[in-house]
């Protein structure tokens, strides 16, 4: 089994995997980044207090993070090929895993800048800081060291996902995962898949950490 | 140098919850000079973070006015008031410095704000690094300087922006006795050096008669009593000052019944030891009961009380000797603080 063609698929499964992962926790970001930070500010004891909002997205957060991968996978469907004109392969994987992530990545925002010590925050404030420059001159740059830690935990949540999404073609390790050990019962290439995914993994967190280690001037 | 800088009228906050209102300030009136070192003192719970905070509007005031310099705070858009809260610096209890920022970035953080030029700001906190004695940490982030070193570095935080006043939130209160009279040490050299107003919120006694020069004591959400801190410290008025002045539990019902005299210092006599010459000219001891006296600008102010011999002549006579050195004394029989 492992010849040329295997060895292939194989890197090709693995580039893939990484092209998806990257791209969704990319997108993922842009979308939740924003949201989580509404989250903060927006909240009772936030910088600008703002009921609705707060309520509005708080219940959205809910609802998309409670939908099942699998079903939204299939559920946006039509949406994908509305935006990358197939709804099968990589790319169009992307568009269901940045939507199932960028809630998550709300949430992992929100949490990493409530850590921000509000005495900072007054502080600022009493300095004449606008509010922007309060999200991105302090709370920003005092919640690093933990959005960097959400950051790992949210690239390897969406690797797992989109190992999923193998079972609707979607492409990378998880589509020869399912194609090759689970309707072709050839369970050492299953084997292989699981442990390629398992090494990305332990390197993403790897990574994740020691960078949030190195930006943490708090020890 | 009786200008006034900071003005508040009939202020009020109340913090409406759930089911109750809190009234945290009642009706507050106070007039603050420029170049005054003006101490706000209460027991916690009494409203005195409140009342800071509503100096420079990181809390809204429900009623009433705050004047800073001419302007009505109450009455400026969001705007308005950052600008001038750069003029009207402020320091916490927790220090509150970012900690994912060097001393030197902190201090530059408020002049970053106001758009200052980078190379200007680094010169201008190395400066100030200086005057508060850490120019050799620099580069130190937070979380490696001890407490006072951190205080230090956000007093030189607060002083970036040139302010006209300084607002002091327990700034000493996490702080172990000597580190706290340097600060205060510090302090003062700025109220002095820079002319800087300085309004210090502390629920300490020994701070307030270390460096203010005028007091307001507040109490029950209200200020109880306000003035000079030779006054209030010489003749506290009301049952909150008096319970900051003499702490409680040190007059005794020891004293009851019993012949003595209460001394009081108000700064005049402060070199000459009175009791001793007391005790030498009138060849008979007396027994200190309760002495809290301190020594403030180099004048003697507290109060003393001794029991006094039982031969009424001796006692006469020692009341007309501590009188004759200008000080106030009364009997005390049963006296109770």
């Amino acid at each position: 089994m492992w010849d040329e063609a295997t060895l292939n698929m194989l890197v090709q499964g693995v580039v893939e995997t990484l092209y998806m992962t990257i791209a969704s926790t990319a997108f993922g970001y842009i979308i939740g980044m924003p949201i989580g930070i509404l989250l903060v500010t927006s909240a009772k004891d936030g910088i600008r207090p703002c009921a609705w909002l707060f309520k509005t997205l708080d219940v959205i957060v809910n609802i998309t993070r409670s939908i099942p991968f699998l079903i939204l996978l299939v559920a946006v469907m039509p949406f994908t090929k509305t935006i990358v004109g197939t709804s099968i392969g990589s790319t169009a994987t992307i568009v269901p895993l940045t939507l199932s992530a960028a809630p998550f990545i709300a949430r992992l925002v929100e949490s990493s800048i409530k850590e921000v010590d509000k005495g900072i925050i007054e502080a600022a404030q009493s300095m004449g800081a606008s509010n922007f420059k309060i999200i991105y001159k302090v709370m920003l740059p005092e919640a690093k060291p933990s959005l960097i830690v959400g950051s790992a935990i949210a690239s390897t949540t969406i690797l797992g996902y989109s190992a999923m999404a193998g079972f609707v073609a979607g492409g990378g390790l998880g589509t020869i995962a399912i194609n090759y050990g689970f309707y072709r019962y050839e369970k050492e290439l299953m084997f292989v898949t699981v442990a390629l995914l398992v090494i990305i993994v332990q390197v993403m967190q790897a990574i994740g950490m020691k960078a949030a280690g190195i930006s943490d001037k708090r020890k | 140098m009786s200008e006034a800088i900071i003005e508040i009228n009939s202020l009020c906050k109340t913090f409406v919850t759930k089911d109750r209102q809190v009234n945290a300030l009642n009706n507050i009136n106070l007039t603050i000079n420029k170049g005054d070192i003006f101490g706000i003192i209460g027991m916690s719970g009494a409203g005195k973070s409140t009342l800071v905070r509503c100096i420079n509007m990181l809390e809204k005031p429900t009623d009433g006015t705050v004047f800073f310099d001419g302007t009505d705070l109450t009455k400026l858009s969001a705007k308005k008031l950052r600008e001038v809260r750069r003029s009207m610096s402020m320091i916490f209890q927790q220090f509150n410095l970012m900690m994912q920022r060097t001393a030197e970035q902190n201090i530059c953080f408020p002049m970053e704000l106001e758009g200052v030029d980078k190379k200007a700001a680094k010169e201008k906190a190395k400066e100030l690094l200086k005057m508060v004695g850490l120019e050799d940490r620099a580069k130190a982030y937070p979380s490696q300087l001890s407490g006072g070193q951190k205080q230090r570095v956000a007093i030189a935080r607060a002083l970036a922006t040139n302010p006209k006043v300084l607002l002091c939130d327990e700034a000493t209160s996490a702080l172990d006795p000597k580190t706290t009279t340097s600060i205060l040490k510090l302090l003062k050299d700025i109220n002095k050096r820079l002319g800087i107003t300085i309004i210090i919120i502390t629920h300490q006694m020994s701070v307030i008669e270390e460096i203010c020069n005028r007091v307001a004591i507040i109490a029950d959400s209200q200020i109880a009593e306000c003035g000079r801190v030779e006054d209030i410290f010489y003749k506290p008025q009301t049952a909150a000052a008096q319970k900051l002045v003499y702490p409680e539990g040190k007059l005794t019902d020891k004293l009851i019944g019993k012949r003595c005299m209460r001394i009081v210092f108000d700064g005049n006599s402060s070199f000459e030891p009175v009791i001793a010459n007391m005790v030498l000219e009138c060849k008979a001891p007396v027994n200190i009961m309760y002495a809290d006296t301190k020594n403030i600008d180099g004048k003697a102010f507290g109060q003393m009380v001794v029991q006094l011999p039982q031969d009424e002549n001796l006692a006469k006579k020692m009341f007309s000797y501590v009188k004759a050195k200008g000080l106030s004394v009364e009997e005390v029989t049963g006296y109770v603080g």
